[in-house]
């Protein structure tokens, strides 16, 4: 009969019944208990699927500015002494985006642009609205179907023409669902003629409605709307492909600062960011605020570890004789551990799956009732399972040894 | 069901226990021998402090001697790893305690299961309800298997925890105080499965300090002082069936009067 004390398996099995009944015995502290780790894992899915959505949103929203696009601001971001801020300064002529044109070969389509706002009318409805002087180039440029009707020419552009393009918010409250090819609309008593109807392009990133908007001819929006000038807010340029951008954009500098006279050493008196910068800031900001969520979503979820693990403390002092018992009638200590790490581990799995159906309804919910998007990766979701499994873990190992370590004499007595 | 010649189940050799609190060494067992045969019903008496408390820790394997040798069934067992203890705990002793230390809101065949989920052998899920069910019958609680302890009278509580220690078919049950939460009439119903399961040839060591429970065993064990002051066969062993028989009569006399 003796030399049999060979170190038996851990019967998992048997252990995790075991667990399981345990915390059968106590449900409403076993669901308070999930709870912290359901709020924390909803969290961290919620807060990452909004984050994800807004970046997509924003990724989305800057390729809708078109491919390759390099964006040439009057005035100086960068200026020492006077600031200016972006469109400022009125540095820009419409010889500059001449001259781009002309002398920046990468170049292939450009827009200049002036930007305005006005009370625009028509029969007894008045509605108001963005005006946006452009170049005929700027449709093809942006990438801005229309869905009805044409756009205006270079001739228009050239002769500065009483012409020009609606966005479908703009008709839609001047004109109802009426056809708007070919109507009137006044713009500080103008009559401008509509070629066309955009595209629905839907709100921007800031929240502002794209399609609330009234696009002519530049030439014409600076001698009717805006009542003469001659400088740009921006210079909108398209390259051919994304190799050309950076290049492209060192050539236009060199250029406007040889049109300007900037000499040596001074700071330019414009600004120029391609679409891929643009795009960084853009996505960075995003990315900034998802991590500052999801760090604000992974302290919940360690204050529900923490809740996992002072319950199983309390667990372990309020079981110590059931400790006892379990060591007297033959649990090695390692036994007694793996319990206890079970049923943390148990509650926190459990509690991280309801945790990310929790998650995965409150971001859908929030999406739409903000009006945002939601991204749910996969990747979250693998990995808000394995973190609730590795709190269980952590949380419930101090717990679990203390219970390992009794000595079933004290623990038989325990009262 | 074991094969050592002199079937002597416990055997203990000058085993000495000593305990220090701070610089005091307090000597709890002072050099102590016994031999219990298998199928012994044995009686371990003395007041507090004299040391059979911890005389029966070190019989149940719950603690090691200081020094001195215990022999188990005929295995050197004084000096094991705090795992292999558990091992022989869980293969050779069944435990049976003064507060029955059942799980509270478990089931009597789970609260009876219990030592077969840290067993060597591996049983399915049927094998342990069908092994639980035949030890809850053999203590007389046929039916009630689904009862949680809350639900059972302390009598039948402690006939749960009797079945506990029966399922592993253990060479020794090891009684601490069995009856000090019971009543008399229901103590003597537990000294009647004893010593119906004692004809059956299990060892019993029972640690009690009533004289009237000790008459049910074979032989009385007092400790005093950490050493053994007596160790004797009562001539007038109490047979429980039949006190249990006698009572009910009083009883009905009682009634009637």
């Amino acid at each position: 009969m003796t030399g049999k004390n060979l170190a038996r398996p851990i019967r998992l099995g048997s252990t995790f019944k075991i667990a399981a009944r345990a915390l059968r015995r106590n449900k409403l502290r076993s669901a308070l208990t999930a709870l912290g780790i359901i709020i924390g894992v909803g969290a961290v899915i919620a807060m990452v699927s909004i984050g994800n959505g807004a970046k997509a949103q924003v990724e989305a929203q800057i390729a809708g500015l078109g491919e390759n696009i390099i964006l040439i601001f009057s005035g100086s971001t960068t200026a020492s002494g006077i600031r200016t801020g972006w469109g400022g300064a009125g540095t820009l002529k419409i010889d500059d985006a001449e001259a781009i044109r002309r002398e920046v070969p990468t170049v292939t389509l450009v827009s200049e642009e002036v930007v305005s706002t006005a009370q625009v009318a028509a029969g007894n409805q008045n509605w108001f609205t963005r005006i946006y002087g452009e170049s005929a180039d700027y449709f093809d440029l942006r990438q801005w179907a229309l869905a009805d009707g044409v756009p205006f020419t270079n001739q228009d552009v050239r002769s500065a023409n009483k012409v020009c393009v609606v966005g479908r918010t703009t008709a839609t409250q001047i004109f109802g669902n009426d056809d708007v090819i070919g109507q009137v609309l006044r713009i500080k008593n103008v009559p401008f003629q509509i070629t066309g109807v955009l595209t629905t392009k839907g709100l921007s990133s800031q929240g502002t409605d794209q399609d609330d908007i009234v696009i002519m001819p530049y030439t014409s929006a600076m001698k009717r709307v805006l009542g003469g000038g001659t400088t740009l807010r921006n210079i909108n340029a398209q390259v051919a492909s994304s190799r050309d951008l950076a290049p492209a954009q060192q050539q236009i500098i060199a250029l406007l600062r040889q049109r300007h006279n900037i000499r040596e050493g001074r700071d330019d008196d414009f600004t120029v960011r391609n679409q891929e910068e643009i795009a960084a800031a853009a996505t960075a900001t995003t990315e900034t605020m998802t991590a500052l969520l999801a760090g604000v979503a992974v302290i919940s979820l360690v204050v529900g570890g923490i809740g996992i693990m002072n319950i199983m403390l309390v667990s372990v002092t309020e079981r110590t004789r059931e400790i006892g018992t379990r060591m007297a009638v033959g649990a090695h200590g390692r036994d007694i551990l793996t319990q206890f790490l079970i049923e943390a581990m148990t509650l926190s799995v459990i509690g991280g799956i309801i945790g990310i159906i929790t998650g995965i309804v409150a971001s859908k919910i929030i999406a739409v009732m903000k009006n945002w998007s939601s991204l749910i990766s996969p990747g979250s979701i693998i990995l808000a399972f394995i973190v609730s499994a590795g709190v269980g873990v952590f949380f419930g190992f101090y717990p679990a040894r203390k219970a390992a370590q009794l000595d079933p004499i004290d623990a038989l007595r325990y009262e | 069901m074991s094969n050592s010649s002199d079937a002597t189940a416990v055997r203990l050799e000058e085993v000495r226990k000593t305990y220090h609190t701070g610089d005091v060494e307090v000597h709890a067992v002072r050099g102590v021998s016994i031999e219990i045969d298998q199928g012994e019903f044995v009686a371990l008496m003395g007041s507090s402090g004299s040391g059979k408390s911890t005389l029966m820790n070190i019989v149940g394997c719950l603690d090691r001697p200081t020094s001195g040798r215990y022999f188990l069934d005929g295995e050197d067992v004084s000096s094991l790893s705090r795992d292999d203890l558990a091992n022989v705990r869980n293969r050779k002793l069944g435990f049976v305690f003064q507060s029955f230390n059942l799980l509270s809101r478990t089931s009597a065949l789970e609260n009876v299961e219990l030592p077969l989920l840290y067993s060597e052998i591996a049983l399915t899920g049927l094998q342990l309800r069908e092994k639980a069910e035949q030890v809850l019958i053999a203590v007389g609680l046929q039916g009630r298997g689904d009862h949680t302890p809350s639900q059972l009278s302390g009598g039948q509580q402690q006939r749960v925890a009797i079945a506990r220690a029966l399922i592993n078919d253990p060479e020794v049950i090891l009684a601490d105080e069995p009856t000090g939460n019971l009543d008399s009439r229901t103590s003597v119903e537990v000294m009647e499965i004893f010593q119906r399961l004692n004809e059956k040839g299990i060892t019993i060591i029972m640690v009690t300090h009533e004289a009237d429970i000790a008459a049910y065993a074979r032989r009385n064990i007092v400790m005093k002082d950490g050493l053994v002051q007596s160790d004797s066969r009562p001539d007038h062993r109490l047979n429980a069936a039949a006190e249990l028989q006698r009572i009910s009569a009083s009883d009905a006399v009682e009634a009637i009067i």
